[in-house]
């Protein structure tokens, strides 16, 4: 394949994931289960979703079959790539204790199992580079992030249905996907227009039967990602909202949401952002080795803001402010944007359907 | 910047307790060495800055270092047995092992303190990471200006250290102030707010260089007072405690604002964090 983009039939995409496999990659892709559209290990087209649709709402998200032959006719699902870079539950370290009480500390070399991942949308990668910024740079890099990061290879997908929760053009994220990516797909009725981005993307799509893509599906591709953008109802407010933001912590609507907010943390488990972690001690019931084990936390939790004798977020109210204002006000200090990439996941995914957009217009009004 | 210790910047090196020093109810000190030699050596700290320090099977908890960093044989930590992992560091004894890792975050200006008066202040018991600087400049005495010890405690009874702070009244140019909200028969300093003895502090506005740390309401009224004396936000520092795992500013539990106390403090300007600073929920 010597154009950058080029055609792949639909009848051939099972050569994409075949290809994927055997350059040496367990390969994961979306797939319908329990309701919702979620990455898993990906061996055969007909595992995809085909003909889904995934109509989401303020705390509403609903699996239909709208969608013909196509494999990508929604918008996601509530994981993104996080689980696969930065992992909900690992061991970070083991202790083993000697006879002499001395302790002996090892690294917990979990094996990285090269990774290719189907399906990756604008607002992931985009959520995926500011997850990067925050694991990676530094003097002291994440070792689990930074080894499973460098062996994941991303096919993307650009947006072709947004959901109604979607307000990743406002955000300035999708629904096309600019960076990061090795190799992107436009998904046509037919098959895809193919995109390679990285140079082990362009060895990898060597290897698939494609055609040169016809201006005319280059023309319907972009139509297609470009009614997505504008069939985008949600928008957050425009600009930097951090001054905006640290101005009004006193602002009644704190206190309103608060009433609505269950504390439940769903928001910052789907949010592709949200890095909190909480270490936890797992002895082993001889006493003689003990694990060091770090899990996805959230700033709704209870223990999150707790020093002894002190919650320093007692209230809701100050919970919730504490999560809006980190992610679109002190984000653009500790990582040079804004910590919301307009995926909608947080609204989908809210028991009580808490609307972040709804929440911050109120607050930047 | 030194080159990190451990291979993951969350595992801990093994240190064993050389003493155990009890300095008050439910407070002890602990010495530690790091066990590898080679650690040992290439070990060093800002006062101000602190470790992380794990026992077995219990857990992780951040301590600030209180030894001198020109020490290369021990380090030295005073804990408050408080919570469930400090009160079983509590038990331990010289010859036990436990793990550390550190020092983490931004300790005090001690360089840009220099040739400066120096004020000093702390609340209830929460004097352990100022010590470190206390120490520190009676060590180097003559590099800096007037020294003003300065702490407050809700009850006399509750004052611990006291050999230190009659020890610190004799060193020349050294001013130690002492107030106790409620004092007992015979408390010969001051009854009542620890600010009341602003008024006799001794220094030059226009260079001086303020350190506190304690409950933030303290500190917040602390600044409030010097602000009036004449202080530039910019000459106050504070030492700011939240919940913390990681140390590395990967974990979230101390972020504050636009910062993680862990990596961008503990110890802050104050006019960095003013606009922030007491708000309650952060």
């Amino acid at each position: 394949m010597a154009d950058t983009r080029a055609f792949l039939e639909r009848g051939n995409l099972q050569s994409l994931i075949d290809t994927i496999r055997d350059a040496g990659y367990r390969c994961v892709g979306p797939q319908s289960r329990d309701g919702a559209i979620v990455f898993d290990t990906l061996t055969h087209v007909d595992q995809l979703p085909r003909g889904v649709t995934a109509d989401q709402g303020p705390g509403s998200y609903r699996l239909g079959h709208g969608g013909g032959q196509r494999f990508f006719a929604w918008a996601n699902g509530p994981q993104a790539l996080k689980p696969l870079t930065f992992r909900p539950r690992e061991t970070l370290w083991r202790v083993l204790r000697d006879r002499d009480d001395r302790l002996h500390f090892e690294a917990a070399d979990a094996p990285v199992t090269k990774t290719a991942v189907i399906g990756a949308r604008a607002c992931d990668l985009a959520a995926l580079y500011i997850q990067d910024k925050h694991f990676l740079q530094g003097e002291c890099a994440d070792p689990s992030y930074r080894a499973a990061r460098q062996e994941l290879f991303i096919v993307a997908v650009h947006c072709t249905h947004a959901a109604a929760t979607c307000f990743c053009a406002s955000t300035g994220d999708g629904p096309r996907a600019a960076y990061g990516f090795d190799i992107a797909l436009t998904e046509l009725n037919d098959g895809f227009v193919v995109e390679v981005l990285s140079s082990r993307g362009r060895d990898l799509a060597a290897g698939l039967e494609t055609a040169p893509a016809t201006p005319v599906q280059l023309e319907a591709a972009a139509a297609a990602v470009a009614a997505a953008a504008e069939a985008q109802s949600r928008a957050l407010p425009a600009g930097n909202l951090r001054n905006l933001l640290f101005a009004r912590l006193e602002h009644p609507r704190w206190e309103q949401v608060a009433e609505r907010c269950l504390a439940c943390g769903n928001c910052t488990s789907v949010c592709p952002t949200c890095f909190c972690s909480a270490e936890h001690e797992v002895p082993s019931l001889d006493g003689s080795h003990s694990e060091r084990t770090r899990s996805w936390d959230s700033c709704f939790n209870e223990s999150h803001g707790r020093i002894h004798g002190l919650n320093v977020r007692a209230a809701t109210s100050q919970r919730y402010r504490q999560w809006l204002t980190h992610k679109l006000a002190g984000w653009h200090d500790q990582y040079g944007r804004s910590g919301c990439v307009g995926c909608g996941r947080c609204i989908s995914w809210c028991p009580v359907g808490i609307d972040i957009t709804e929440e911050a217009a109120a607050i930047c009004a | 910047m030194p080159e990190p210790l451990t291979v993951s910047p969350y595992q801990p090196l093994e240190a064993e307790i050389l003493e155990r020093v009890p300095e008050a109810r439910n407070m002890f000190t602990l010495r530690l060495r790091f066990t590898d030699p080679d650690v040992q050596a290439r070990y060093s700290f800002q006062p101000g800055q602190f470790n992380m320090l794990y026992l077995y099977g219990v857990g992780e908890v951040p301590i600030s270092v209180v030894s001198d960093p020109s020490d290369e044989t021990v380090v030295d930590h005073t804990i408050r047995a408080l919570g469930r992992v400090t009160r079983a560091l509590g038990r331990l004894n010289a010859g036990d092992r436990i793990g550390v890792r550190g020092p983490y975050g931004r300790g005090w200006p001690m360089r840009e303190a220099e040739q400066r008066d120096v004020v000093i202040i702390t609340g209830g018991l929460g004097c352990a990471p100022v010590v470190s600087v206390i120490n520190y400049v009676l060590r180097r005495r003559e590099r800096f200006g007037r020294l003003n010890i300065v702490q407050g405690v809700k009850h006399s009874n509750d004052f611990i250290w006291k050999d230190r702070y009659d020890r610190w009244r004799q060193v020349p140019n050294t001013r130690v102030l002492l107030a106790a909200d409620e004092g007992a028969a015979l408390w010969p300093w001051h009854v009542g707010h620890v600010t009341e003895v602003f008024d006799k502090l001794e220094y030059d506005r226009r260079r001086v260089i303020v350190m506190m740390c304690g409950p933030e309401g303290m500190m917040r009224a602390g600044v409030h007072l010097l602000r009036e004396q004449g202080v530039s936000d910019e000459d106050i520092w504070v030492s700011m405690e939240r919940n913390m795992h990681c140390a590395v500013g990967h974990c979230g539990h101390c972020q504050f604002g636009p910062r993680f106390v862990c990596r961008d403090g503990p110890v802050f300007r104050y006019s960095e964090i003013e606009w922030l600073f007491g708000e309650k929920g952060f």
